[in-house]
Formats: structure tokens, C-alpha cells, sequence
């Protein structure tokens, strides 16, 4: 199967490591893996925080880049909800882009559902000797309606250990440009965040999300606390040869 | 004193007519339960209202006149119009500021959700005297209680007004903990008489 | 909606910021938002056709507010044929001079109040005080609220920021006839609330409401409370005045059926509240008067995407589950809808030229959990992202945000900025400057890759 690979701005840009254990997992599981160079950024940043022209723009972008493809698959539920749900309420039926959103947005995959559902695999061959929690990130638990799919693949991997989160479903406090706009409640909350994972007595904290990730890394690195964070691709490529947190 | 002549009516009938205007028409989908399944509906009923803790007493119908005799005993009771003469001796006309308690029946009960529903029709006095004494006996029929909530709002008459009641007068506002009796009558006895 | 509720002056983020600090009201929040959660959804799970219900809710609502003209005339019809009356209000002015008015030709100067949102919002209260009538709450909450001079921080329960501690020292000091040995057992608290109001309520002439419903076809309003307050309002006075937004209509009698079920679930998260009285006209003889509030909901109507939280019934739900609201309080938001639905509602009203007005749709990270429970659909982030796009900005906001843009929109200048940031990835100091200082205040910065995704994929992909 051929398929696209939307990385994200943010992966692309911070997390080159997310993009390359897809791409690895992907061909382990006999896809044909390309990477629109031409792609950017799905515009959430900019539609989320009141720049609505210049999402519109990115999202025009978007769909010109990945029209044609049978399946984009983002390694992000965040930006996956974006094209997938947010999308087709930007551009009114009708008006310029509609028709090529419509197209579009229905083939965007978040990486486990594509798992999952297309592929129909939730083994995926993985070997991850460690203790995991996931935090289930809002716009792929409440957006995308992802459920179980990202904790079955994660059951399946061999050596692993997952312990479950606290009061999982509570949002970490990101949230995009909230996480500088009331940065004290965005604190505050992956502060809270932050206590759960430690109850959990994880070696790692395992989301689809790296910018959700990269609020609560950031705040268990401040805090010292020796807990990685890791991308659920990174724990999905990683076999007995390799890929060792 | 009306403002009917103050214009608000017309400006503000005229601004919502503006608002909507090619606004798409709405369908509803009553998709939700009209009837409820329920394999027992006075033991369910029961339940529920235990649940709101009032006391709740299960009697076939010729066991009603001495439990009510039991509990109203020593209480200066209201006692309506309409109520059968075995229960109790009419009393209409004791002050409900000074009345112990009130005795009535109902318009309605709901299952599902422990409810009593008062039209203030026979037997069952007026809002006032349901309201002040700290005591309310209510003598509920079998043949009464209803399903869930859309049974109930069939078979109410929507001129009359209405008084649901679901167990006695509480309060969530402090730590939003359930406190019973504040100013409604604190304790609720109900007999269901089948 | 006049600005009459400045809880606080400060914009959203500042306002929150002190309320993180106050771990007392951390704790008293947390501690009453969770237990209402654990009830609500024990008591929505329990109902098989939950998700029917809502969608029925949601499309009643949509189609009252879509022929809401017609529907007002017919509930003006049915509630005159029963004997009341109906005031129209323009705004909150217009609708405190009828208020004020109907109460002066009583001849009183004591109302008693049924706890009301719509009052609260025209500032009822004041507007009668200033006319020399004293308005007394009677809702518990309201009382603590009213007595302790301070402001209401939720829908529901206005004095959720309190904990029965502080609640006694407010009796204590301000009730006058509080017993002097009042423990802080609730339910003592209440016992003391209910002997402070049993005397006013058997001696009041006029009483004000709101209501959660009105049924154009039949006239009829609905009232849902808890203590009993509500009944003794509505049913001892002489002169009965509620005070009901227009959007607060519902078209028939049948539709209760829905409401009923989705209300006391999201709200108290109870199968059913305590009481609920309906009435119709004046059928129990009283003088019954219907006034019926515009100030801004009309505005928010002609709102393609901001219409629906004009189906708002004020359960509180999404108030609850929010975290936002759960750290920060109801003060925060500076007036008397917190929570989501202030987020959205609050900016619709009143505009966004103040500072805090402006701020409100950001104050959220979109996690969508209030979506989730609101018993009417109400797609709360979806209208937060499209008030954030009506918001103003700042200028430095606006222009980072339009590079950043002007970057992303082309493959050669991201892959041109990847690589300048590659290379200046070892300056990059542990805490940044400027307004990204709110980043590293709290949390450290991801190490910047030395190569891109798209650079790597290039090389060996
Ligand atoms: S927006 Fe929805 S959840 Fe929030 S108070 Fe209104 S009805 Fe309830």
C-alpha cells in the first residue's frame, strides 16, 4: 500500500526521530511510504489561536500536497483532528478549496487508527522491554475518538508493561498557544499531570502527540524526575535489534 | 405599566426575525425512549425514592388506614379534601404554619427517578400546605406510578400547576455534599399502597 | 449585557494567575468539581437512550431559536390568557425600570428572590437597592454569596469557592440571628438558613424568579431548585416576577419530557431535583408578571456559529469537567457565567473591547471535555476557535504570527529556517526571553535536532 506520510511542522522541525520510526514501522509492515516534500504545517496553530486567513492558506496548502493519495497517515492525533474535523467547518460548502477538503480530510489517518483499522494489525512486532503509562491526549481521546486503539497496540508489545494512568482523560495543560496565554493554569495542570505519572511508577510516558509531549516533558525534565517521554511510534519501531529509549 | 407600547416588543421581535433569517429548518429526532421497560414499577419506584432517603412503605391497599393512623398519631396533620375517609378525618383547615405535617396523595409518580408530582386535584391540598409543614405522608397507588418521565408529562395537565417532588428538600451548595431539610418539608414518608 | 459583574480587573490570564496561588480555593474547587463529576456521569450512564435524549435537546432548541419570534408571541397569548402579564426588555436598563416599577406600584420595599442568572446579569439587585427596595437571595448559596459580600463563582452553586469553614465564620458574622454555638456541619448550616429565611418568606408581599422553562403553546413556566426556597417564592407572595431570557422557551408541553431528564442529570447529577413547580398565568391567584429579556441574546442569534450557546440550560456540566475553570475559578472569568459557556457566552454579550472580554475565548486549551457532557450539544471549542478569530490582537502577536505563516507556507523557507535553527541550536539558552519566558518558566525546551525530518529524508529516505 502506498502511503503518505504527513509528519507535522512540529515533528519535522523538533522531532525528527517520531518521523523516522514511522517511516521504519511502516515499511516493516510492507507499506510503500512517501514524503510529500512540498508539505508544511496543517494551520492548527494559526486557526486555534484567531488567524483564520492564514489557516485557510495552510489548509489549502494542505490538501493541494496530499490530493491523490489513498492514505495520509500523521503521526499526531492533534493534527489529524485538525484536518479531519476542523477542516471542513474552516471553508464554508461551496467556496473556493470546499470540494478538495471534502476529498482530503476523510483519507487523513492518525497512526494507530491507520494501524488498526486499515492495516488491521495490532501486533506490530515490537519489542520494548520497559514500564509505560499513556496519556491519551485530548483532541485524539475527544477529537478523533482514537479509544483503546493506541493501549491494544501497545499491549502487544513484547517486554512491555503498561500501567495505567491516573485520571488519564484530564487534559495536560498545553493546548497550543494556551500553554504561553495562561501559562499559570497551563502549569498548574501539567503540574497535576506531572503527579499522575509519577504515581504510576513508569521508566516512560508514552503519547500520539509530541507537542502535548513536549509540555509534559518539559515539565518532568524541569522537575528532575528521570522520566522520558516517547512518541507511540518510537515504542511501536523498536525491536530486539534496536531503538533503545 | 405595559411595555407593549414602549416599542421593546416590536424591536426585539424585529431583531430575531433579522437573526434567523435563512437560517436552515430543524428536524427533531425523538429517538429516546416515550415508554420505559420496567418488569416492576411500584419495587422500582420504591427504590428510587429510598435513594433520596425518604421512608418508603409497600402495603396492599387494606393495610393503608392503620399505617397511616400509625404515623399520623400525635402530629396535628393537615388532612385535604378528597382523601378516603378511612385514612384519616378531614382536616382542611389547620394552619399550615402551625400544622405538624400533611397528609396526601398524588397525580402522578414516576419510577425511574423516585418522583412524586402534587396538581393540587383531590386529596392533594394546596402548594402552600405541601410546602410549609415539616412533615409530608404521601399515600401513593400502584396504579400511579408511571415508567419514566415522558409517561409522566402525558398524563399532567399542564394548567394546573405542578409540584414534583423527589425525596425531601436538600441543598448541594456546600462542598456540593447533599444535606437534607432545608425549607421544604425534611422529612418525606411515602406508602405505596398496591 | 452591561458590565455590571466585575468580580475582578484584570484580564483572564492575570485574574487566573492569582487564583492558582490560593491553594485554599484550589482545594475547595477540586474537591467539590470532582464529586460532581463522579455523580453526573453515574447518573447519565444509568440512562440507555442518553445520546438520544441530547440530540433531541439540541434540535429542540435549534428549532425554537429558529422561529423564536413566532414562539414569543405565542407564549405572550397563552400566559395573558391566564391572567398575567408580559414586559419585553430591551436591555438590562429597560429591564430593572420594569422590575422596579412593578414592585414600587406594590407598595413594597422587600422582595425575596429565587436564585435567577438572568437577574443576576442585569444587576437586579443594585438597580433596586438604588430605588430604595431591598432584594433578599434565599437560595443558600446566594445567601452565603450576599452576605459575604462577595461574588458567585458558579452556575449552580454560586459559592462553590467556599468551604463549610469559611461558610460558618459568614453566618457568624453577618447573619445577625445565627445560633452563637453554629458548627460547620452542612447540615447545621442549612438548618441556621433555614430559621434566618422562614420569617421573611411567610412575611413577603413580592417575589422575583427566573426560569429554566417556558412552553410558548400553554404559557407555562418551569422552575427545577433543590431547597424549597424556590416553592415558597413562587407560591406565598402575592405578586409573582420572573425574569426570563428569551431564549428560555421551549414549544410545547411535551418537550419537558426531554429537559426533565437532560437538566437534573448534568447539573446535580441526580435522576431528579428535589422540587420543580410549573405554573401557568396567574391560575393560583396571584398577580403574575412575565418579563422578557433581550440584552445582547438577539446579537448572539445572529451568530451563525455562536447561536447555539443560546441553547444553553445552564446545567453546569461543562463548568465541572472543566480544567480551566477548576483551577482558575469562577472569579476569573469577571462575570456571572464562568466557565466554558462564559468563555463563549460572556464575549457575545458584551462585546470584546475590554481587555478582559477579549481574553475570555482563549481561556482554554480546547481539550473538549465540555462538549462532551453538555446535555445540548453545544460545540463550546468549536465556538471559542471562531471567537478567537473575531478577538482582537495584540501587534506583536500579529506580526510573529504572520512570519510564522509566511514560513510555513512554503517548503524551501521551512527547510531554510530548520536549518538556521540546527545551526544555532547550542545558543539557545535554557530560559527564553520575552513572552516565550512563559514556557521556560515552568518547563524545559526539547533540544533542537541538528537535522530536520525533511533534511534527513533528502539524504537517505
Ligand atoms: S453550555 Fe452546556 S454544559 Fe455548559 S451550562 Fe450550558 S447546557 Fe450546561
Amino acid at each position: 500500500m502506498r502511503v503518505a506520510l504527513f509528519i507535522t511542522c512540529v515533528n519535522d522541525t523538533l522531532f525528527p526521530g517520531t518521523g523516522k520510526a514511522v517511516v521504519s514501522l511502516l515499511r516493516r509492515l510492507g507499506c510503500d511510504v512517501d514524503f510529500p516534500a512540498a508539505q508544511t504545517c496543517c494551520g492548527q496553530m494559526h486557526v486555534n489561536t484567531g488567524y483564520r486567513d492564514e489557516g485557510v492558506r495552510l489548509a489549502r496548502h494542505f490538501t493541494e500536497v496530499f490530493a491523490g493519495y489513498d492514505a495520509v497517515v500523521a503521526p499526531s492525533g492533534s493534527c489529524a483532528a485538525m484536518v479531519r474535523e476542523q477542516y471542513p467547518k474552516l471553508v464554508r460548502p461551496g467556496s473556493r478549496g470546499a470540494a478538495a477538503i471534502a476529498e482530503v480530510a476523510p483519507r487523513v489517518h492518525e497512526l494507530s487508527e491507520f494501524l488498526v483499522d486499515v492495516l488491521k494489525v495490532e501486533d506490530v512486532g515490537a519489542y520494548f522491554p520497559h514500564r509505560v503509562t499513556y496519556h491519551p491526549t485530548c483532541h485524539s481521546l475527544r477529537g478523533l475518538r482514537l479509544g483503546d486503539r493506541p493501549t491494544r497496540l501497545l499491549e502487544k508489545v513484547r517486554g512491555l508493561e503498561l500501567v495505567p494512568l491516573p485520571a488519564a482523560q484530564e487534559c495536560c495543560g498545553f493546548g497550543g498557544t494556551f500553554a504561553v496565554k495562561n501559562p499559570a493554569v497551563s502549569a498548574a495542570m501539567g503540574a497535576d499531570k506531572v503527579r499522575n505519572v509519577l504515581d504510576t511508577g513508569a521508566e516512560v510516558l508514552c503519547a500520539a502527540d509530541n507537542s502535548c509531549l513536549m509540555h509534559i516533558g518539559g515539565t518532568l525534565s524541569r522537575q528532575r524526575t528521570g522520566i522520558r517521554v516517547m512518541h507511540l511510534a518510537e515504542i511501536l519501531a523498536a525491536t530486539d535489534e534496536g531503538t533503545r529509549p | 405599566m405595559s411595555t407593549r407600547h414602549s416599542g421593546a416588543r416590536e424591536e426585539i421581535l424585529g431583531r430575531i426575525r433579522r437573526a434567523v433569517e435563512g437560517a436552515p429548518e430543524v428536524e427533531i429526532p425523538r429517538g429516546y425512549r416515550t415508554t420505559t421497560d420496567v418488569a416492576d414499577l411500584v419495587e422500582l419506584f420504591a427504590e428510587r425514592v429510598r435513594d433520596y432517603r425518604a421512608v418508603v412503605h409497600v402495603l396492599p391497599a387494606a393495610a393503608v388506614p392503620a399505617k397511616v393512623a400509625e404515623l399520623v398519631a400525635g402530629r396535628r396533620m393537615i388532612v385535604p379534601a378528597g382523601l378516603p375517609a378511612a385514612w384519616a378525618a378531614p382536616a382542611p383547615d389547620v394552619d399550615p404554619r402551625s400544622a405538624d405535617g400533611v397528609l396526601t396523595t398524588c397525580a402522578v409518580a414516576i419510577a425511574e427517578t423516585g418522583t412524586i408530582v402534587l396538581d393540587t386535584g383531590p386529596g392533594q391540598g394546596t402548594r402552600e400546605q405541601t410546602l410549609i409543614p415539616d412533615y409530608h405522608l404521601c399515600v401513593v397507588g400502584a396504579g400511579q406510578v408511571v415508567g419514566g418521565v415522558p409517561e409522566a408529562v402525558a398524563r399532567l395537565d399542564p394548567a394546573r400547576s405542578l409540584t414534583w417532588i423527589s425525596g425531601p428538600s436538600a441543598t448541594s451548595d456546600i462542598e456540593l455534599n447533599r444535606v437534607e431539610g432545608v425549607h421544604g418539608p425534611r422529612t418525606l414518608e411515602v406508602i405505596i399502597s398496591t | 449585557m452591561s458590565a455590571t459583574f466585575l468580580g475582578m480587573p484584570g484580564d483572564f490570564p492575570k485574574n487566573a494567575a492569582r487564583a492558582v496561588q490560593d491553594s485554599q480555593l484550589r482545594y475547595n474547587l477540586r474537591k467539590a468539581t470532582h464529586t460532581i463529576r463522579g455523580k453526573r456521569a453515574a447518573v447519565v450512564d444509568e440512562l440507555p437512550d442518553w445520546r438520544e435524549l441530547r440530540a433531541a435537546g439540541k434540535a429542540i432548541k435549534d428549532e425554537t431559536l429558529r422561529h423564536l419570534d413566532r414562539y414569543l408571541v405565542q407564549l405572550e397569548e397563552a400566559v395573558t390568557r391566564a391572567g398575567g402579564h408580559v414586559h419585553w426588555a430591551r436591555d438590562a436598563a429597560e429591564a430593572n425600570r420594569v422590575v422596579a416599577g412593578l414592585v414600587k406600584a406594590t407598595g413594597e420595599t422587600e422582595v425575596v428572590k429565587v436564585k435567577s442568572m438572568a437577574t443576576q446579569e442585569i444587576g437586579l439587585n443594585e438597580a433596586l437597592a438604588a430605588e430604595g427596595i431591598t432584594a433578599y437571595e434565599t437560595d443558600l448559596a446566594e445567601l452565603i454569596v450576599q452576605l459575604g459580600d462577595d461574588f458567585p463563582s458558579h452556575i449552580l452553586v454560586p459559592a462553590i469557592h467556599r468551604n463549610r469553614a469559611e461558610i460558618r465564620e459568614i453566618f457568624l458574622d453577618r447573619m445577625g440571628d445565627a445560633p452563637p454555638g453554629l458548627t460547620d456541619e452542612p447540615a447545621a448550616l442549612a438548618e441556621a438558613a433555614r430559621l434566618h429565611l422562614r420569617e421573611r418568606f411567610l412575611r413577603s408581599k413580592v417575589a422575583v424568579s427566573g426560569a429554566n422553562f417556558m412552553i410558548a403553546e400553554t404559557g407555562t413556566l418551569v422552575v427545577l431548585e433543590s431547597e424549597g426556597n424556590g416553592r415558597m417564592c413562587l407560591t406565598l407572595p402575592e405578586t409573582l416576577i420572573s425574569v426570563v431570557g428569551i431564549e428560555k422557551l421551549l414549544p410545547t408541553w411535551r418537550d419537558l419530557e426531554v429537559f426533565l431528564q437532560l437538566l437534573p442529570r448534568s447539573s446535580t447529577g441526580e435522576r431528579m431535583n428535589p422540587y420543580t413547580s410549573t405554573w401557568t398565568g396567574s391560575a393560583e391567584g396571584q398577580d403574575f408578571h412575565l418579563v422578557l429579556l433581550d440584552n445582547g441574546r438577539t446579537d448572539v442569534l445572529a451568530d451563525e456559529v455562536g447561536r447555539q450557546a443560546l441553547r444553553c440550560i445552564r446545567c453546569s456540566a461543562c463548568l465541572n469537567v472543566c480544567p480551566v475553570y477548576e483551577r482558575a475559578g469562577g472569579h476569573a472569568y469577571g462575570s456571572v457565567y464562568p466557565g466554558p459557556i462564559g468563555a463563549i457566552l460572556t464575549p457575545q454579550l458584551r462585546g470584546m473591547s475590554s481587555e478582559l472580554d477579549a481574553s475570555l475565548p482563549y481561556a482554554s486549551s480546547l481539550c473538549g471535555a465540555c462538549y462532551d457532557v453538555c446535555p445540548v450539544a453545544i460545540d463550546i471549542p468549536e465556538v471559542l476557535v471562531d471567537l478567537r478569530a473575531k478577538a482582537p490582537h495584540g501587534a506583536a502577536e500579529r506580526a510573529g504570527m504572520r512570519v510564522a505563516g509566511w514560513i510555513l507556507d512554503d517548503q524551501t523557507r521551512l527547510a531554510k529556517a530548520q536549518r538556521a535553527a540546527g545551526r544555532l541550536r547550542r545558543l539557545v539558552p535554557r530560559r527564553l526571553p520575552g513572552p516565550l519566558s512563559a514556557w521556560t518558566d515552568t518547563r524545559d525546551l526539547p533540544e533542537i535536532p541538528e537535522e530536520s525530518f525533511r533534511d534527513w529524508w533528502e539524504r537517505e529516505g
